[in-house]
């Protein structure tokens, strides 16, 4: 019965694209909503911060510290007298931007040397895979912390350094993905057709490399932000009075004793973004892996 | 077998070089002075210039370089600004205490986590199924530094049974090291659980079955064997990554190791020190991967030691 049901659903499905396909399988996917969910609300609240919230993130109002959370200041007040809910709402857009920019920074260096060194080979795949092997000689977030070393706090630089240290997993998966790709008839039919090289990259190959990619930065968002985090944490990265997530943590451990809502809300605001990125990546991992798809 | 190790050794000398290039740059890409740089910023006059005349910093790029890697390989990293102490002694101090944190975590990790994952594939889609997923879902996503903070304000603060702070006992390990294995156990229970049920809808385990043998025994002695490789495979990866970790999971706990003396460096801007530590941890983890792969090799006898496939 059920079988006969696919395949009729598949009969109607012939028409769609890949994409519906994809958000079909990807609707379906009670987990991978949830993910969403978090996200939209995030990305809300980052958009309509200000509508949201009458408090400034960052001005001190120093007769109304340690307020713990109540109606006025759902989330507390900070040592400073500022609402804690006002700055994880501002928190929110530097964390996606962080995402975002430092995955875009991966995309746009790591994408092209990733798909040039899988389809030339030869010495320039050589002497690309050795400098890659070195950057990730360095584990996890410490080539972001050696990067920022070099260029100094802030978030521009917490973006630009965990956007660089994003690189080699890109051209990894890129030039893994390009190796399995080029050697499919379709490349080699264009090939005999004379169409250059860089429109086979980019027209041929690449779109059916999309799919790991994809999934890849939705994971790789979710990096960049507990990294910026951990950053942040360390005294690395964004710098107060920045609402960052991880800066507010590290300062309200020091209240530990007396008002934790200082350390506890700032850690679930970053639990939770990650949370919903890592959702909606094991989503669209399993939406655009045709071996896990039922109706195929 | 050992063709396949030093073959495996050598790969690694270009990733070193490497490597010692970058730590080499740190200093040369903040802006200032180099040799004030090294020499610290309260350093004399004086011991600037002798900083300068010692490394040749006056010379090109090239031949400063020679000098830092001819230092290295003689066990000369230079001196902290702050303590003038060699870097080496301090990294020498500080390196067992990393090594056993990262250690225990490791251990903590792979009792929770194969534990949580062996139960969830026998008993699957059960409450403790559902819940220990769950819970690995969010132990990947929660931040490792507040996790730490969680955990000494529940365990130190308010029940006052963990020390919140230092190294010593065997209390002292056991919130740093929970803290840091926590999402590695997240990450092996989730492993377990799939290549477990992977093994489980195999043949040779419905003939153990159909033979009587006890569901205990199929899991634990059948499928658990087969099991393995995947979950060393995610130890293995696992374990560098402990290492960055460890950077975070020091700085809650005052934990005396690698991670850190290097964060401490960094804000006190003693750059001899990050030096240090930075390569330090970089030589590491290249090790470690070297070793996860020869481990490999030697379990796994699809990877063929001719090839050196499997990296």
């Amino acid at each position: 019965m059920s079988s006969k049901l696919q395949v009729a659903e598949r009969a109607v499905n012939a028409k769609d694209t890949e994409f519906q396909q994809v958000l079909r399988h990807l609707r379906r996917n009670r987990m991978a909503m949830a993910g969403v969910a978090i996200l939209f609300v995030f990305l809300l609240g980052a958009i309509f911060a200000p509508l949201l919230t009458t408090f400034d993130p960052t001005r001190p109002d120093f007769g109304n510290a340690f307020q713990k959370p109540s109606a006025t200041h759902i989330f507390g007040t900070d040592e400073l007298g500022r609402d804690v809910f006002a700055r994880i709402l501002y928190g929110s857009q530097i964390s996606l931007l962080i995402g975002l920019i430092s995955v875009s920074i991966g995309l746009i260096l790591g994408v092209p040397v990733g798909a040039l060194s899988g389809y030339y080979g030869g010495k320039l795949d050589l002497i690309v895979q050795r400098l890659i092997d070195i950057m990730i000689a360095f584990p996890g977030i410490l080539l972001a912390i050696v990067i920022v070393t070099m260029l100094g706090t802030g978030v521009e630089n917490v973006m630009i350094a965990t956007g660089v240290a994003s690189i080699p997993t890109y051209t990894r998966l890129v030039r893994g993905s390009v190796l399995a790709v080029k050697e499919l008839r379709f490349v080699a039919a264009a090939k005999v057709l004379g169409i250059s090289d860089l429109r086979i990259i980019v027209r041929h190959i690449l779109p059916n490399c999309m799919g790991p990619i994809v999934v890849q930065s939705t994971f790789q968002v979710a990096t960049a932000i507990l990294w910026a985090a951990g950053l942040g944490f360390l005294g690395l990265g964004a710098q107060p009075p920045d609402p960052e997530w991880g800066a507010m943590l590290s300062k309200g451990r020091e209240f530990i004793r007396t008002a934790h809502h200082l350390t506890t809300f700032p850690g679930l605001a970053i639990l939770l973004m990650v949370l919903g990125f890592n959702l909606l990546g094991d989503g669209l991992r399993d939406a655009l892996d045709p071996k896990s798809r039922k109706f195929r | 077998m050992t063709g396949y190790i030093i073959r495996r050794l050598l790969l690694a000398v270009p990733v070193l070089l490497g490597v010692s290039i970058l730590v080499f740059a740190i200093i040369r890409f903040i802006p200032g002075d180099p040799a004030r740089a090294i020499a610290g910023v309260h350093a004399t006059p004086q011991y600037i210039e002798q900083v300068r005349k010692e490394l040749l910093l006056d010379k090109g790029l090239h031949i400063q370089y020679f000098v830092y890697v001819s230092n290295l390989l003689r066990g000369d990293l230079g001196r902290s600004a702050f303590t003038r102490r060699p870097v080496i002694t301090e990294l020498r101090e500080r390196f067992p205490n990393t090594v056993l944190l990262a250690l225990t975590s490791m251990a903590i990790a792979t009792v929770l986590g194969m534990g949580a994952g062996i139960v969830s594939a026998s008993k699957r889609n059960s409450v403790f199924d559902n819940v220990s997923m769950v819970a690995s879902l969010v132990g990947v996503a929660a931040p490792v530094f507040w996790l730490g903070v969680m955990l000494q304000l529940l365990f130190s603060v308010r029940l006052g049974w963990l020390p919140s702070g230092g190294m010593g006992g065997i209390e002292t390990f056991v919130l740093p090291a929970t803290t840091l294995g926590l999402a590695t156990a997240a990450l092996i229970a989730r492993i377990t659980r799939s290549s477990m049920l992977e093994v489980l809808r195999q043949d040779f385990i419905t003939t153990a079955r159909a033979k009587g043998l006890s569901e205990r025994v199929v899991i634990l002695k059948h499928a658990l064997k087969s099991a393995f490789i995947p979950v060393i495979t995610v130890m293995g990866l696992q374990f560098g990554g402990l290492l960055g970790g460890a950077v975070l999971t020091e700085t809650v706990f005052s934990w005396p190791g690698i991670g850190r003396l290097m964060v401490d460096s960094i804000l006190t801007r003693d750059y001899p020190v990050v030096q240090g530590t930075v390569l330090l941890l970089a030589v590491m983890f290249v090790l470690i991967n070297i070793a996860v792969d020869i481990a490999y090799a030697f379990l796994d006898p699809r990877i063929s030691f001719a090839t050196g496939e499997g990296e």
